[in-house]
C-alpha cells in the first residue's frame, strides 16, 4: 500500500507539473482575453518541435530558452495579425479562429517534419538515475521537470504580484475598460499575454516532447484537458491552475493504481447488485476503466456546483 | 414526365452509351491497367499508417511493372481512396470502387473496417454475379474474418491473431525464465482477442505460468502510463504479452525502461508504425516482436534480392522502411492467380488463389482453402543495436533494428478453423 502511494504521489507530481505548464498560459490567456484558445496544446507541439530542431544546432540547453522564445514570437504574429482582427467580431468568430488554427499547425507539422515521431532525445547530462524507491528508478529527467515546473510557478507569480507590467496584467484581467481609460494600450497587452502565454506552453513542450513523444497528435492529445485545469483552477489563476493540475494528475494516477470499484463500497455494508442488473456495468466498472474520462467529470460538476473554479474571482 | 427529367434521362443515356462505347475501346488495348483500389485512412490521425501502406503498395506496383511487365503484360494501378477509418466510410467506398470497374480492393488497417468490406464485397457479388469483386486483406487480423465471419471472397495475407500468438506463446514455452506474466492490452475487439489467445494458449504449453496481471486500457489516449508500469512491478511480472500498437505501444515501452522496470515485452508490434522510432534504444534486449519478417532476415537468411527489395524501398522513401513485406506476397500470387487462367475475373482469380502454394524469396507462402487464410514461416526478433553485422539494417532511422531469436515452419502455425465456406454459385 505504501508503495502504491508513493509511486502514485510521485509520479501524480510530475504529470501535475506537466499540465500545469501546459495550462498556466492557457489560464491568462483565456481569463484575460475570454480567448478559449483552441490552438493553445499547437503552441505546446511547435514548441516541442523548434527544440527538435534547434537542439541539433545549439544543444539542448540554448534549444530550452530558445524555443519558448520563437513560439512567443509566432504567438504574438497570431494575435497582431490574427486574432485582433476577428477579435472586433466577438468571441464565437475568435474561437472558431483558434479551432481552425490548431488544424492548419498540425497539418504543417506534418508536412514539415512527416508523419513519425521524432527521435527527440533528453540530454547526456541528464540521462541518470537520481534514486531509487521500492525498485523502481526515479530518473533525473523527471527532477529536472519538476525544476522547471516550480521555476515557472515562482517566476510567474512574483511577475504578476510585484511587478508593475503584472499589475497592469491583473488589471486588464478585471477590468479592461478601465485600464485602457487610464491610458494603457489594451490591445497591445493582449498581444504580449498572448505571446506569453504560448511561450510558456512552449516551454512545456520542451520538456513535455521528451517525457511523451514528439509527434504530429501530440496537441490534440493534451488538448482538451488543459481546458479541465483552467476551468476547475479558475479562470486568470496561477495558483488555481497549479491546484488543479495536482489534483488531475494525482488523483487520475491514483484511481489507474488501485483496483477499486462501487461494489467494494458496497461489500463493506455487505451489499452487492446481481451481475445481472441494469446497472451492474456501473456498479462494477473498474477505477482503471473510469480514470480517462475523470478529469472531464471534473469538468462538469465544477460548472455545475462552482463555476469560478477553486480560485478564480469570475465565472467560467 | 416533366420537360427537365426528360432532358436528364436523355443526358444520363447519352453519358451512358459515351461511358460505354469508351469501356469498350479500353478493354480492347492490352495496355489497360489492372487496378488495385487502397482503401485506408489517408487523412486523420491515423494517416500516417495509410501512407506508408500506400507507399508499399506504389512501390510493390512500380516494380512489378517495370520488372515483370506487370501481369498478363497490363500495367497495376493503385487507386488510393480514403476511408478515414470508417467502417461505413469503407463500404461506400468499396461500392464506388466497384462501378468504377474495379475488381480488386484492398485494406489492412483495423479489422472493424474489414468487417465492413467483407460483408459489403460478399453481399455485391451475391447480387452481381455479373461483376464480381474481390477484397485482399494484408493486416486486418481478427480471427472471425476467417472463422465465424469467413468469405469466399476475402483472402487474409497477414497471420491472424491467434497464429501470432500461437507463436509467441511457443517461444515463451522453451524460455525458463518466464514464470509471471502480465497482460496490458487496449480496450478495443484486437485487444481482447490478445488477451483471451494469451490466456488459453498459455494455460495449455505452460502450466506452470502464472497470469500474475491484466488490464484494458482506452485505445490512443492514455499519455501518462507509469501507474500501468508501476502495477506492472507490484504484481512481479517477468514478462508482458501487448497487442498494442503506435503510441501506446512507445509510451509504454518508454515508461518501463525509465522507471527501470525489468521485464520483456512481447508485442504484435514492435517493429513499426513509429514505435522503433521514439523508443529507440531503449527497447534493446527487451522487446519482441511477432512478424512474418523484418529488416534484418534477408540479411541473416543471405536472401539478396530481398535485401535488395528493402534497399530500394529505402532509396525512394529515405524517411520510412520496407515493413509490410507481405505487400509483395500478396501482388506476387494475385499475379499468379491471374496469369494461371489468363483471366481477372474475381472468381477465376479466388479459385486459384485458394490452395497455392507459392515460393517467394522468403519461403513458402500458402494459402488454406478452408478459410484463405496464408500461412508463412513466422520469426520472433528482439531489438537489437544496429551493428554493421547481422543487424545491418536500422529501423526507422534510428539505429536500432531487429534480430531472429526464433522461427516458426509454416507447417506449425496451422490452426483450426470454423469457418463454413459459402462457395458461389
Amino acid at each position: 500500500m505504501l508503495e502504491t502511494i508513493t509511486y502514485s504521489l510521485l509520479n501524480g507530481l510530475l504529470y501535475g507539473m506537466l499540465l500545469f505548464m501546459l495550462s498556466s498560459g492557457l489560464t491568462l490567456i483565456f481569463g484575460m482575453m475570454g480567448v478559449l484558445n483552441f490552438a493553445h496544446a499547437s503552441f505546446y507541439m511547435l514548441g516541442a518541435y523548434f527544440a527538435y530542431t534547434l537542439g541539433m544546432y545549439t544543444g539542448f540547453w540554448v534549444a530550452l530558452f530558445l524555443a519558448p522564445i520563437l513560439v512567443g514570437a509566432l504567438g504574438a504574429m497570431t494575435e497582431r495579425w490574427g486574432l485582433r482582427h476577428v477579435h472586433q467580431h466577438g468571441h464565437v468568430p475568435e474561437l472558431l479562429f483558434t479551432f481552425g488554427l490548431a488544424y492548419v499547425i498540425e497539418e504543417l507539422v506534418r508536412l514539415f517534419y512527416g508523419t513519425l515521431p521524432m527521435n527527440y532525445r533528453m540530454p547526456e547530462g541528464l540521462d541518470f538515475t537520481l534514486f531509487t524507491v521500492f525498485g523502481t528508478s526515479y530518473p533525473a529527467f523527471r527532477a529536472f521537470i519538476l525544476v522547471v515546473a516550480v521555476v515557472m510557478f515562482v517566476g510567474l507569480y512574483l511577475l504578476l504580484k510585484k511587478t508593475r507590467a503584472g499589475l497592469i496584467i491583473q488589471g486588464s484581467l478585471s477590468r479592461p475598460d478601465i485600464v485602457a481609460a487610464l491610458g494603457h494600450n489594451v490591445p497591445q497587452v493582449f498581444m504580449w499575454v498572448f505571446a506569453f502565454g504560448t511561450a510558456l506552453a512552449a516551454l512545456g513542450g520542451v520538456v513535455g516532447g521528451i517525457h511523451f513523444v514528439t509527434e504530429p497528435g501530440m496537441a490534440f492529445m493534451m488538448g482538451p484537458i488543459v481546458f479541465v485545469v483552467v476551468v476547475l483552477g479558475g479562470l486568470g489563476s496561477i495558483p488555481g491552475a497549479l491546484i488543479a493540475s495536482m489534483i488531475i494528475g494525482i488523483l487520475q494516477t491514483f484511481t489507474l493504481s488501485v483496483d477499486f470499484s462501487i461494489a467494494h463500497v458496497g461489500a463493506w455494508f455487505g451489499y452487492a447488485v446481481p451481475p445481472d442488473h441494469l446497472f451492474a456495468t456501473l456498479w462494477y466498472l473498474d477505477s482503471t476503466r473510469i480514470a480517462p474520462v475523470l478529469p472531464f467529470l471534473i469538468l462538469v460538476l465544477t460548472l455545475i456546483f462552482r463555476p469560478r473554479g477553486i480560485m478564480g474571482k469570475r465565472e467560467a | 414526365m416533366s420537360q427537365l427529367q426528360k432532358k436528364a434521362g436523355l443526358l444520363t443515356k447519352a453519358v451512358a452509351g459515351v461511358a460505354l462505347g469508351l469501356s469498350a475501346l479500353t478493354t480492347a488495348q492490352a495496355e489497360d491497367p489492372i487496378r488495385i483500389a487502397y482503401i485506408e485512412p489517408l487523412s486523420g490521425p491515423f494517416a500516417n499508417v495509410g501512407e506508408m501502406g500506400l507507399f508499399h503498395f506504389r512501390y510493390t506496383a512500380d516494380r512489378i511493372n517495370e520488372e515483370h511487365g506487370g501481369i498478363m503484360g497490363r500495367p497495376i494501378e493503385i487507386v488510393p481512396m480514403d476511408n478515414r477509418q470508417s467502417p461505413s466510410e469503407s463500404a461506400q467506398l468499396v461500392q464506388r470502387a466497384i462501378d468504377q470497374g474495379i475488381q480488386f480492393v484492398s485494406q489492412g488497417n483495423g479489422s472493424n473496417v474489414a468487417g465492413a468490406i467483407v460483408e459489403t464485397v460478399d453481399r455485391h457479388n451475391r447480387r452481381n454475379p455479373d461483376r464480381r469483386a474481390l477484397y485482399l486483406n494484408y493486416a486486418a487480423i481478427d480471427p472471425a474474418l476467417t472463422n465465424d465471419r469467413c468469405s469466399f471472397w476475402h483472402f487474409r495475407f497477414d497471420a491472424e491473431s491467434r497464429i501470432k500468438m500461437a507463436a509467441l506463446s511457443d517461444f515463451m514455452m522453451g524460455e525458463e525464465d518466464v514464470k509471471k506474466v502480465y497482460l496490458l492490452n487496449q480496450d478495443y475487439s484486437h485487444g481482447h482477442v490478445v488477451a483471451a489467445e494469451a490466456k488459453r494458449m498459455l494455460a495449455e504449453k505452460r502450466p506452470d505460468v502464472e497470469i500474475v496481471g491484466e488490464v484494458l486500457h482506452p485505445i490512443g489516449q492514455v499519455r501518462d502510463f507509469s501507474p500501468y508500469i508501476s502495477r506492472i512491478r507490484q504484481s512481479g511480472a517477468d514478462s508482458v504479452i501487448t497487442g498494442n500498437w503506435g503510441n501506446d505501444l512507445t509510451l509504454l515501452i518508454r515508461e518501463a525502461n525509465s522507471a527501470g522496470l525489468d521485464v520483456n515485452f512481447y508485442t504484435y508490434y514492435g517493429g513499426g508504425l513509429g514505435v522503433p522510432a521514439a523508443v529507440g534504444d531503449r527497447g534493446i534486449g527487451t522487446l519482441f516482436q511477432i512478424t512474418e519478417w523484418h529488416s534484418n532476415l534477408p540479411v541473416e537468411q543471405g536472401w539478396a534480392d530481398n535485401e535488395e527489395w528493402l534497399v530500394g524501398y529505402k532509396e525512394r522513401h529515405p524517411e520510412t522502411d520496407w515493413y509490410y513485406q507481405r505487400v509483395y506476397n500478396m501482388f506476387m500470387m494475385l499475379k499468379a492467380a491471374i496469369e494461371a487462367d489468363q483471366s481477372t475475373d474475381p472468381l477465376d482469380v479466388a479459385m486459384n488463389l485458394r490452395g497455392m502454394e507459392w515460393e517467394s524469396p522468403t519461403g513458402t507462402v500458402y494459402i488454406r482453402e478452408d478459410d484463405h487464410q496464408v500461412h508463412q514461416d513466422m520469426y520472433i526478433s528482439v531489438m537489437a543495436e544496429q551493428d554493421g553485422d547481422q543487424v545491418k539494417h536500422d529501423t526507422e532511422n534510428s539505429g536500432v533494428g531487429f534480430r531472429t531469436v526464433a522461427k516458426v515452419d509454416w507447417q506449425d502455425t496451422v490452426l483450426p478453423t470454423s469457418c463454413n465456406m459459402r462457395m458461389p454459385r
